[in-house]
């Protein structure tokens, strides 16, 4: 079960003036159960890379296959790709268009030829994972908050029962508090319904923070695709890329060569704050006075 | 009195039934109390839904006070019949760059401020080189607005509230849907403006790093103002702010977990730098 | 398909064209389109042609761009002239089945054909060399007249120039909401045309609510910089003929007054 690229090209306008290669000879497979991020620059062609995934938009040259089954052969069935690759846009005021939450999230299912009741059980249970509370299941959702809207486009596609999920930018516009809970609840459905989760980001903390593996596009290539750690131990090489590390690495860089002796490669504030602890013990420093504290 | 003043401002928003009579009001700014001087760089926070940005509307006067008074310049904008006169002197920034470029060449968008307070051509002129100049978008004057990057578009938008030389400028979420290099870019101009034409600035955002710099923070909660001070009197206490639906910097965040484990250093450290020193004295 | 669209799109370029009064251009695009309609033989259609090229060159937009415009309503244009060969009565060249083709009806599906295109090329070329807002500021101008009989002339042109703006940014959204539609399993292209229009309420009702956000935010920023009516408004790119706009006008009547003469001779 895996989605392949192999060679993709894609150019948008071939053979006029305008043409620009959005893709160049990407080779890449999502293997199921990653968690994996993806960053780049507006324009570096992740937002191209990412519907290459679900056949919503076809390759200049190259062949992207799914579970080893080119998916624009003739016959192939790209709506039901799209059901087991589901792709969540980063404005959900693109997709909701029904009166209530609840037939909104049905049309998935719907579409899929599912009967209102068996899509209204999937709606239901998709709502519940996302974290929506069943009191509003009545609202319309073009009343509800940012953040709830969020979470009825992710609950639209979630309810199609998708192996594989892709989310573009999911916590744009959102509040710090509202952030935390969308990413959380993504963690969630990760850990507890198995869904290969890709992440389209900007914020390289969150990345750090969720993802096992991380590719950097960068004009239309992946400059790199590892783990975030190794990813970010680039991050003099990113810097040109309009892309950063997440700030603990610039500080465990910086502390290093201060001398203290922590290891540069954390990227969260709970590795960073462990290091940090275990190497003014070792050299008892006299901010510890007090001893250290568990909590 | 402050260039920008508010003394128990309150606003509700109103829904009417069918019949057009009031069916219930929301208080969504409520006792707020301010007083900004001129040429401070003011940041406000607060989650979404906080209130922060209808209070924001009111200091161009785009909504008026239910309850309350502010002063804008000295001008009373309940008292004031030509709002517009309010409006160039606090001009606004607000969070989608489409939904406020009017124009289809950047230079022409710009003009349309001045176009409006009636200023002669001439002038018009004058005025759009200079705010294009200052937001460094002179080279993109002939382009369509279309084109252009969010950041871009963003100052675009600033050179054309700094087109009607106004005393204050109001920016609403302006880095809300831009990407880390387009957020890096309109602040940079917007700080640029505050230090060289000596502009009050009030920044409204949600982003922790875009208030490291400001002279004043205020934080808003349902309606009201919950805290005030510089950045780092407001950093210093991350787990109030998280109860307002809000974080810190990382490296303020990693400063604060360290001293809860009992590393000795100080509040409210705001930059890497600040974070080194302190471990590595 | 809706990318290739080009009325209402602007080609930046410094030619003598661009830089003419808009009022001029519009005329100008009025009088060519009355030729066009004057003109019914070779000899007229050569003439439009010279003079539709000579713009062109002026005008410094490459060909290929005003041609793209055409794509738009190449199937409007079929039909057209499908319709015209089938259904004009005449003298019958072919018959197959119970479809006549006539004589007439070739020489009037020609005729519309050249009309349509000249008519789409002569008004991309307009808009493509005048920005929507000196377009608006022309029309303004031009129709202040009617102010006096209480149409709100300075509203409708703002009105016009903020629709230019927004096309292409809508245009891209429908796309998104689409490609957003698209991957929760909507269908837009099978079914028969009453599955198909309804169908089509995912992709309208996300495309309305968001225009009409849009247009509350852009109203409330048209505000906040002043905007209060065209009362004591003044104007950044005052419109004045030059020479080059009298020049203008007598290239533009010479060819009106060719165009009449080739109509009254029955050329």
């Amino acid at each position: 079960m895996s989605i392949e690229l192999k060679n993709v090209t894609y150019t948008y306008s071939p053979g006029t003036s305008y043409q620009i290669h959005a893709l160049k000879d990407i080779n890449l497979e999502i293997p199921d159960g990653q968690f994996i991020g993806v960053i780049g620059h507006t324009g570096s062609g992740k937002s191209t890379l990412i519907q290459h995934f679900n056949a919503l938009i076809q390759p200049t040259s190259g062949t992207v296959s799914y579970n080893g089954e080119d998916v624009w052969a003739e016959k192939y069935d790209r709506r039901k790709l799209r059901s087991e690759v589901g792709l969540v846009f980063q404005y959900p005021e693109h997709q909701l268009f029904e009166s209530d939450v609840l037939s909104d999230v049905c049309f998935g299912p719907m579409n899929q030829g599912m009967t209102r009741e068996q899509a209204e059980e999937e709606a239901r249970k998709a709502l519940h994972h996302v974290g929506f509370k069943e009191e509003n299941f009545d609202k319309s959702p073009f009343e509800l908050s940012g953040g709830q809207k969020k979470r009825v486009a992710i609950a639209g596609v979630l309810a199609m029962n998708p192996k594989i999920l892709i989310l573009d930018e999911p916590t744009a516009g959102l509040d710090p508090k509202g952030r935390d809970e969308i990413l959380d609840q993504i963690a969630q459905l990760h850990k507890v319904r198995g869904i290969t989760i890709v992440l389209v980001s900007h914020s390289m903390e969150d990345v750090a923070k969720y993802a096992q593996r991380l590719i950097v596009v960068n004009h239309g290539e992946i400059a790199f695709d590892d783990t975030p750690k190794k990813v970010f131990a680039h991050f003099r090489e990113m810097e040109p890329m309009g892309l950063a590390a997440p700030q603990i690495t610039y500080i465990m860089h910086a502390l290093k060569e201060k001398g203290l002796d922590v290891d540069p490669s954390d990227t969260t504030v709970e590795e960073a704050k462990q290091d940090i602890l275990e190497a003014l013990k070792k050299i008892n420093s006299p901010l510890l006075k007090g001893g250290v504290k568990n909590d | 009195m402050g260039i920008i003043k508010a003394v128990k401002l309150a606003f509700d928003y109103l829904k009417y039934d069918e019949d057009g009579n009031v069916q219930e009001t929301q208080r969504a700014v409520d006792g707020v109390d301010v007083d900004i001087r001129e040429g401070q760089f003011v940041a406000i926070l607060g989650h979404n839904g906080s209130g922060k940005s209808t209070f924001a509307k009111h200091i161009n006067a785009l909504l008026l006070p239910s309850d309350g008074t502010i002063w804008i310049d000295g001008i009373n904008t309940l008292e004031e019949p030509e709002l517009w006169k309010v409006r160039q002197k606090a001009g606004m920034v607000f969070q989608n760059p489409d939904n406020q470029i009017i124009g289809s060449v950047v230079e022409e968008d710009v003009g349309f401020g001045p176009e409006n307070m009636g200023v002669p051509t001439m002038d018009i002129w004058k005025r759009v080189n200079e705010s294009l100049e200052k937001t460094g978008m002179t080279a993109y004057r002939h382009h369509s607005p279309n084109k252009l990057s969010g950041g871009q578009k963003q100052r675009v938008a600033i050179a054309g509230v700094m087109a009607m030389r106004p005393k204050c400028i109001v920016l609403d979420e302006p880095t809300a849907m831009l990407d880390p290099n387009g957020r890096k870019e309109v602040l940079a101009a917007v700080h640029q403006l505050n230090k060289q034409e000596n502009v009050t600035v009030v920044l409204i955002t949600h982003y922790m790093e875009e208030v490291i710099d400001a002279d004043h923070v205020i934080v808003m909660d349902d309606g009201h103002v919950v805290m005030e001070g510089t950045p780092r009197e407001i950093f210093s206490q991350v787990e109030t702010l998280k109860k307002y639906r809000l974080d810190v910097p990382q490296v303020t965040l990693l400063a604060h977990e360290l001293k809860q484990s009992g590393v000795e250093i100080p509040d409210g450290i705001l930059t890497t730098e600040e974070l080194v020193n302190a471990l590595c004295q | 398909m809706i990318r290739d669209i080009t009325i209402g799109q602007y080609y930046p370029a410094k030619s003598p064209i661009h830089r003419m009064d808009p009022r001029t251009k519009l005329f100008g695009t009025l009088i060519f389109i009355i030729s066009v309609f004057l003109f019914h033989s070779v000899a007229g259609y050569a003439v439009a042609t010279l003079f539709l090229a000579g713009m062109i060159i002026i005008s410094q937009v490459p060909v290929k761009f005003i041609f793209k415009g055409l794509k738009a309503i190449f199937m409007i244009l079929m039909i057209t002239m499908v319709f015209n060969i089938l259904l004009t009565p005449g003298e019958v060249l072919w018959k197959i089945g119970i479809f006549k083709i006539t004589r007439e009806g070739i020489s009037m599906a020609v005729r519309m054909a050249i009309r349509l295109v000249y008519l789409v090329i002569g008004s991309s070329l307009m808009t493509l060399t005048t920005t929507p807002n000196q377009l608006t500021d022309g029309l303004e101008k031009s129709l202040r007249p009617l102010n006096k009989i209480h149409i709100p002339v300075h509203e409708i042109a703002m009105m016009m120039s903020i629709a230019l703006r927004f096309i292409p940014i809508l245009l891209e959204e429908t796309d998104k909401i689409m490609k957003a539609q698209i991957a929760r399993g909507a269908d837009f292209e099978s079914g028969n045309l009453i599955q198909k229009v309804k169908n089509m309420v995912p992709l309208l009702v996300p495309l309305f609510i968001s225009a009409f956000r849009r247009a509350n935010d852009l109203a409330m920023a048209m505000e906040a910089r002043c905007y209060h009516g065209g009362d004591n408004r003044t104007q950044m790119k005052p419109l004045h003929y030059t020479r080059r706009d009298h020049i203008a006008y007598v290239v533009l009547f010479v060819y009106l007054a060719v165009a009449i003469g080739f109509r009254v001779m029955g050329w």
